[in-house]
């Protein structure tokens, strides 16, 4: 019995568990890069020496044309634009959704291309910007078209395995006859100038 | 007197016990979201913000160039240079690089890598319309211009 007296509670003594936690925690939290697989998502067009060089005119009110200086200034449609990028997206969307009426502007969404010229100067940061507004315009439209909120657009065509996500899409960017797109999201980004200045 | 002394005796510890469990909850939660870095970044990287942001579902897939002014600049000089798995590249190497990178992944998503281009807002289009030539030429078609959400 005396023999038992100092072993009354066997306990193994967990008190710096903690502390051990703590340092993994520690580490984890140092060496961690939350990542960030985020962006603005474009396709390239083919490599330029296997196209075959034609010469396709497009007519000019078919073109809807942003140009932007080494300087960061805005030419659209010919004329300075010193107003909030973000007014961009409404021109944009009257300018594809014309259908002819104003003999100034596109024939029809399909027909309608927005242009996108920078200097080789120009940052990165208003080329984004830029681009960002004309996209929103598209999938604000084609968002509306399938009666969906944009962010959910955006997340329906990450997706598309999925049937449902398929149907919307096809919905939003409307298919015509010959199975292309009656909404395509035409921007093409033109090689830089190398004007400066 | 004796009454007060006696309500001094009761136990006054915080239980400590669930301390750990909470703490490895933490760990826990750090350790499924960790992604350790691969590369060490050597140039500036302040990512511009936008608002139409899509996300990549297949991460394999995914290989990335950094671009921007070098951290080091008296040993690297101040103009925007490209960096590719901790390595500073020219535009006309990119080319190879893209090989490289297809060669990893399973032969029959090879057309499907997508390069996410993190680039800092400081850059000039210049430099990123070279690396975009160079990665139409090496038929790596999906661009990804890394960007942050703009918060408004």
């Amino acid at each position: 019995m005396a023999r038992n007296k100092g072993r009354e509670n066997p306990e193994i003594n967990s008190s710096s568990m903690a502390d051990i936690a703590f340092l993994l925690l520690i580490f984890f939290l140092v060496t961690t890069t939350i990542a960030n697989d985020k962006g603005l998502l474009i396709p390239l067009p083919p490599d330029p020496d296997q196209m075959e060089d034609l010469d396709i005119k497009i007519p000019e009110r078919n073109l809807f044309k942003i140009q932007i200086n080494s300087a960061d200034k805005m030419l659209v449609e010919g004329e300075p634009f010193t107003n909030d990028p973000k007014e961009l997206k409404q021109m944009i969307k009257d300018f594809v959704n014309n259908n002819g009426r104003d003999p100034e502007s596109s024939d029809n969404p399909q027909k309608a291309i927005v242009s996108l010229k920078t200097d080789r100067g120009t940052t990165q940061a208003k080329f984004i910007e830029v681009l960002d507004n004309i996209q929103a315009a598209y999938y604000e439209m084609y968002a509306s078209r399938a009666g969906v909120a944009t962010e959910e657009w955006r997340k329906i065509i990450d997706n598309l395995k999925e049937p449902d996500n398929r149907r919307l899409y096809d919905i939003g960017r409307g298919v015509d006859a010959d199975g292309k797109a009656e909404y395509p999201m035409n921007i093409s980004i033109a090689e830089p100038t190398k004007i400066g200045g | 007197m004796s009454k007060f002394k006696k309500k001094a005796n009761t136990k006054q510890d915080i239980p400590t016990s669930a301390l750990p469990d909470i703490i490895f909850m933490l760990l826990f939660f750090f350790m499924v979201t960790t992604v350790l870095r691969e590369v060490t970044i050597n140039v500036k990287q302040r990512i511009p913000e936008a608002t139409q942001l899509r996300k990549l579902e297949r991460k394999s897939l995914v290989s990335y160039l950094y671009v921007g002014e070098p951290k080091k600049v008296e040993q690297w000089g101040s103009e925007p240079r490209i960096q590719a798995n901790d390595v500073f590249i020219e535009p006309s190497d990119v080319t190879l690089w893209v090989a490289q990178e297809k060669d990893k992944l399973n032969e029959v998503e090879r057309d499907q890598i997508t390069i996410a281009l993190k680039v800092d807002s400081e850059a000039k289009r210049g430099l990123i319309s070279d690396i975009e030539l160079q990665l139409r030429k090496a038929n790596a078609r999906k661009l990804l211009y890394s960007t942050i959400l703009e918060l408004e």
